[in-house]
């Protein structure tokens, strides 16, 4: 069974129709992308996930339905995710933000713990502990949003644009942090413009357009594939 | 010079009082982007509150430190109650309207308040009780310092450390934080958005309650409409600070406090009004996002 199973997702914004009955699924241990244009939905995806807006549909995380958890609730279920645009606190610091990722944990000890992983993880976070967080720089900032949502203990995480704006050299650091997080075990759904490192990242992906998945296969497959090349890799 | 000392102490007190309720207008707007107009309704009904508690208790002549903590503490808790049914009730259901619609509903609600107490309690001022005999704690030369105004100040100081704590080292006030920056990623983080509104209000009502408590000590005389004018003094000096920055709320309240005290003692009393009105003004032309208004920095 997969860990998390999305069956004909559905989501309006008024009268427009964003994700027009999406199905996917992703399997425990795999890092699965989800590629597409500008406003081919792929934040909305993510949303509906973590119940930010109103969707219909199934949506099934370690056999639980999500639809039934109020937003605040899914992160106990096992879901994390770093937005689109990072969404760190810039007003606090460092330490305050790996706090508010631990917000609805009470498990003091694993806390600590997690909390040492993550700057063991992300050295540069721990030189920057008590800096304010709007004053890091935007690979830091991006550091900072994957792992404070490391610190939900997520079983799944989610990862909105996590390459959006960032100089190569720290796109490719960011990578490899995902390719790390896989390997000691995290499920990763990855949402990416960046459609080649995506691939390359991934097990498996789906290709999204306009709110339907035209496309889906393994990454390295889709990576060969005419159309993905044509369209998103420009070749 | 002592002169202008006794008005510096005279305006501290004032202005911490603009201070307290300013702090409401400006937590509420910092996490709703709303002006809560209804909030200087809540004062108001703090002090009645806290009239009816004396005469219930018939504590109303008997002034001393317990008469000021009954009376704070059930000014404080009318002023949560009715402030969490505020947004329960009123702003809740408009979360995700347009923000006009809950602008005026707020009118709406400021006005309801307004007029059934008046029809509730009369529109005749009472004579609210005496909780600290007004006497000279101490003088130095001409400069008298009262035990309203020590009083004044001394739990305004208590009230604002208390917030501060409340707002920087506290769980609930962490959360009050991210949800005034980014309520999605909040609550994506497991934080009950609806919850930190509600504490929210709790808590700036509660200042508020504070506040009505303190101006009843040093101007007894309280009456269905005696809102209206404090309140909108305290969202000028909201917004002279910065709206939705708690330090500028304190800054701007100690602000109009100490320049309406000084105008009233140097110029004429005529311009009391005027002046908060000219400082929102110039505000507005000159540096609309306040003293401490934040420049929002952020990074792409």
């Amino acid at each position: 069974m997969s860990l998390l199973q999305v069956e004909n997702l559905n989501v309006y914004y008024g009268a427009i129709h964003a994700l027009k009955g999406i199905s996917f699924h992703i399997n425990e241990g795999e890092v699965v992308s989800l590629i597409g244009a500008n406003g081919a939905g792929k934040t909305t995806t993510l949303r509906a996930i973590s119940g930010l807006v109103d969707s219909t549909g199934g949506m099934i995380l370690r056999g639980e339905d999500l639809q039934k958890i109020p937003a605040h609730k899914r992160v106990l279920h096992g879901l994390a995710q770093s937005p689109e645009g990072r969404g760190v606190f810039p007003q606090m610091s460092v330490q305050e933000n790996l706090e508010m990722g631990a917000y609805s944990r009470k498990d003091k000890e694993q806390i600590k713990k997690d909390y040492d992983y993550c700057l063991t993880l992300f050295p540069r976070l721990k030189e920057r502990l008590w800096q304010m967080a709007g004053t890091l720089s935007g690979g830091e900032q991006q550091m900072l949003a994957i792992a404070r949502a490391l610190m939900c203990k997520p079983k799944i995480l989610l990862l909105d644009e996590p390459s959006l704006g960032l100089a190569p050299l720290i796109v490719a650091q960011i990578f490899d942090i995902i390719k790390t997080l896989n390997s000691q075990g995290m499920t990763i759904l990855l949402v990416e413009q960046n459609a080649r490192m995506a691939l390359k990242a991934a097990h498996r992906a789906y290709v999204l357009e306009t709110g339907t998945i035209t496309l889906e296969g393994k990454g390295s497959d889709l990576l060969n594939n005419d159309d993905v090349r044509r369209s998103y890799l420009g070749v | 010079m002592q002169d202008f000392l006794q008005h510096m102490i005279n305006g501290l007190s004032l202005g911490s009082i603009y201070a307290l309720i300013a702090l409401g207008y400006t937590m509420v707007y910092g996490i709703l982007q709303m002006i809560n107009f209804a909030h200087s309704d809540v004062y108001m009904i703090g002090a009645f509150a806290a009239f009816y508690t004396a005469r219930i208790l018939g504590i109303e002549n008997s002034p001393g430190f317990s008469t000021l903590i009954i009376l704070l503490i059930s000014s404080m808790v009318a002023c949560s109650l009715l402030g969490l049914a505020i947004e329960r009730f009123a702003y809740r259901p408009l979360r995700k309207a347009p923000k006009l619609n809950i602008l005026i509903t707020a009118i709406g609600v400021s006005l309801l308040l307004e007029y059934s107490s008046q029809i509730l309690f009369g529109a005749d001022p009472k004579v609210f009780p005496e909780i600290m005999q007004d006497s000279v704690l101490a003088e130095f030369g001409l400069v008298q310092l009262k035990i309203s105004d020590i009083t004044v100040l001394g739990v305004s100081v208590v009230a604002m450390l208390a917030l501060n704590y409340i707002i920087q080292k506290t769980k609930i006030g962490k959360a009050m934080r991210a949800v005034s920056v980014n309520a999605r990623v909040a609550s994506m983080l497991g934080v009950n958005v609806n919850t930190v509104i509600s504490m929210t209000f709790v808590v700036g009502s509660s200042l508020a309650g504070i506040g009505s408590v303190l101006v009843g000590m040093k101007y007894p005389k309280i009456d269905p409409l005696m809102g209206m004018m404090i309140g909108l003094k305290a969202f000028v000096a909201a917004v002279l600070g910065g709206i939705g920055n708690i330090m500028g709320a304190v800054l701007g309240g100690l602000l109009m406090g100490l320049s309406e005290e000084y105008v009233v003692a140097y110029f004429s009393s005529t311009y009391r009004d005027a002046l908060a009105f000219g400082i929102l003004i110039l505000v507005l032309i000159f540096r609309p996002s306040g003293l401490l208004g934040k420049s929002s920095v952020e990074k792409v």
